[in-house]
């Protein structure tokens, strides 16, 4: 069908999009290479060079780093569990017959749709606060004592505030796929006598499992990135309790003017998301070409 | 009998259904709530519904920081980085979509694999060129950012509606004798608009509240809702009325703007594997 012509106009059209993502992906990548391997402080430009691997010797020596990378992999596995096994709950229950459904969807996926900055302030000053905030007032009211939740939990709280704002694009995404689910193999189960369990394990699970695969994929590429609720909540602290490793370079390259150890930390963060993301594309090309 | 149990069924569901409901959306209730009070009384909690309400933090907000600064950054920014972004995807997407060559499957899965690529990974090297051509806190500079950002997504969102597009439609419209301007006109673009509108939208979202390289490249000139309100975590003193309100205007127009398209949300993020 395509003749020689529309072949040749096709790749025109798609060479702009790829140039200019290859630029934006290449230059800054090898930037940060040769950063990584230089002695590079913006408060002392005058000493520089060519320090080969030292920036990556500290860098990952440090004991902030393993802490971060701990950090970074709690923070993914913890929100992606809440989000999917309270998406599938949350979605088994919309899926009901229900008056006000329509509200009911809009009040469940509202948080999607808030700006991180907005719902970690909102949730680190009226939520959690430990004097004022409603969780305190919830605490005292049934005579415990109220908990300092980003002091004493800062990494399960960065969860929670996280949690809170994917649960609804989880539910959101498993509730259309419920209401995919054919009518009539859900009737025939029933008349074969299975009961919810069952009909749980072995015909809905399944039906969902495409969906959970793309929540995996969408969820991880953004979780690996959370900055914006650690920035504005605990900074990270106490001490580095809450650093995840976007959070470290923040600190080594914004705070510290470490541009060459901060590149060394980029360069790592860029080859454990690849890592990742190795077995994420695979999963969801086998998926997509379904 | 059994109409009975079914119906006895559904208000314990609904019940159910709201408790959770409200829960979940609670936190922007009560952010909504606390900004109709005076500091004073927005964290008096054991009074907090016998206290006056006023709308005077609204006004505070304008006049001490300069809200509508901010929001028309916001504004300018997302739709700037969209409309930027679709003008390169458009063509692209569409013929991938209509004339696939042995590399689009892995042409594609490139770009999905740029989105991989952490952020911090090229902060710095993008901090420092910023600095030198003068683009740190400039919109052009962030739009610029955003958009290569969502670049791979709109593609991929774009490719995902265009496949549906029947091709047959075309090849019956051109036996009928319809031009390629007619075909255009007529046949392609009324089909390709509402994949174009919900692509927009979400990614006006999804623009609007990116919060890594809005808090990082800007301060002040070109500074965003996001950044806004951070501004807004200084540890001393309690401003939580003034907080709530700013919370709420920055929130507002996005939480419309993503009520309305929640039916294409999911197909659009999920890039088609979901409908």
């Amino acid at each position: 069908m395509a003749t020689r012509q529309t072949r040749t106009l096709a790749r025109f059209m798609v060479a702009p999009s790829v140039i200019i993502l290859f630029v934006w992906m290449i230059v800054p990548l090898v930037l940060t290479l040769w950063y990584s391997l230089q002695r590079y402080n913006l408060l002392h430009p005058d000493r520089g060079g060519f320090v080969w691997f030292r920036n990556y010797y500290f860098f990952l020596t440090d004991p902030d780093f393993v802490q971060a990378i701990g950090n970074t992999l709690i923070l993914v596995v913890g929100v992606l569990v809440i989000t999917v096994v309270g998406g599938i709950l949350l979605a088994l229950l919309l899926d009901q017959p229900v008056w006000g459904q329509g509200i009911v969807r809009l009040l469940v996926i509202a948080p999607f749709f808030v700006m991180p900055t907005v719902s970690a302030l909102v949730w680190k000053n009226m939520l959690m606060h430990p004097q004022y905030g409603i969780l305190a007032g919830i605490w005292s009211a049934f005579g415990m004592r109220p908990v300092a939740w980003l002091t004493d939990y800062p990494l399960f709280s960065v969860i929670v505030i996280t949690a809170w704002e994917w649960l609804p694009f989880a539910t959101l995404i498993l509730l259309t796929a419920l209401q995919s689910l054919d009518e009539d193999q859900k009737e025939a189960s029933e008349m074969d006598g299975a009961n919810f369990i069952n009909r749980f394990i072995y015909i809905i699970l399944p039906h969902l499992a495409r969906a959970v695969t793309v929540i995996i994929l969408i969820e991880t590429i953004f979780l690996l990135g959370i900055f914006a609720e650690i920035f504005v909540t605990t900074q990270g602290g106490p001490g580095s309790a809450s650093t995840n490793l976007p959070y470290l370079i923040y600190v080594q390259a914004l705070l510290n003017y470490d541009v060459g150890g901060a590149s060394a930390g980029g360069v790592i963060a860029v080859i454990l998301a690849n890592i990742v993301a190795i077995f994420l594309i695979r999963i969801v090309g086998k998926n997509l070409d379904a | 009998m059994a109409r009975e149990a079914t119906i006895q069924r559904k208000i314990t569901v609904t019940a159910a259904a709201w408790v959770v409901a409200l829960v979940i959306f609670f936190p922007i209730l009560w952010t909504i709530l606390t900004s109709f009070k005076s500091e004073g009384d927005a964290i008096n909690l054991s009074h907090f519904f016998s206290t006056p309400w006023t709308i005077d933090s609204y006004f505070e907000v304008q006049s001490r920081s300069d809200y509508f600064h901010h929001f028309f950054n916001s504004v300018i920014i997302s739709i700037g980085s969209t409309v930027l972004a679709l003008l390169f995807s458009i063509p692209a997407a569409w013929s991938m979509a209509f004339a696939p060559t042995s590399r689009t499957r892995d042409l594609m899965m490139w770009m999905l694999s740029t989105k991989m690529m952490p952020a911090v990974g090229v902060l710095v090297p993008i901090y420092l060129i910023f600095k030198t051509l003068g683009l740190l806190d400039n919109v052009w500079g962030i739009m610029s950012i955003l958009m290569l950002m969502n670049l791979p997504i709109v593609v991929w969102m774009l490719y995902t509606y265009f496949k549906e597009i029947p091709v047959d439609i075309l090849e019956a419209a051109r036996m009928d004798g319809a031009t390629l301007g007619k075909e255009l006109v007529y046949v392609l673009v009324p089909m390709a608009v509402p994949g174009i509108a919900s692509t927009m939208l979400l990614n006006i979202i999804l623009a609007w509240n990116e919060a890594f390289w809005t808090l990082n490249l800007t301060t002040i000139n070109a500074a965003p809702l996001t950044a806004f309100i951070a501004s807004y975590s200084s540890p001393e003193g309690l401003f939580w009325a003034k907080l709530s309100a700013a919370s709420t205007l920055a929130i507002a127009p996005i939480l419309v703007l993503g009520w309305i398209s929640q039916r294409q949300l999911v197909r659009g993020l999920t890039f088609g594997a979901v409908k």
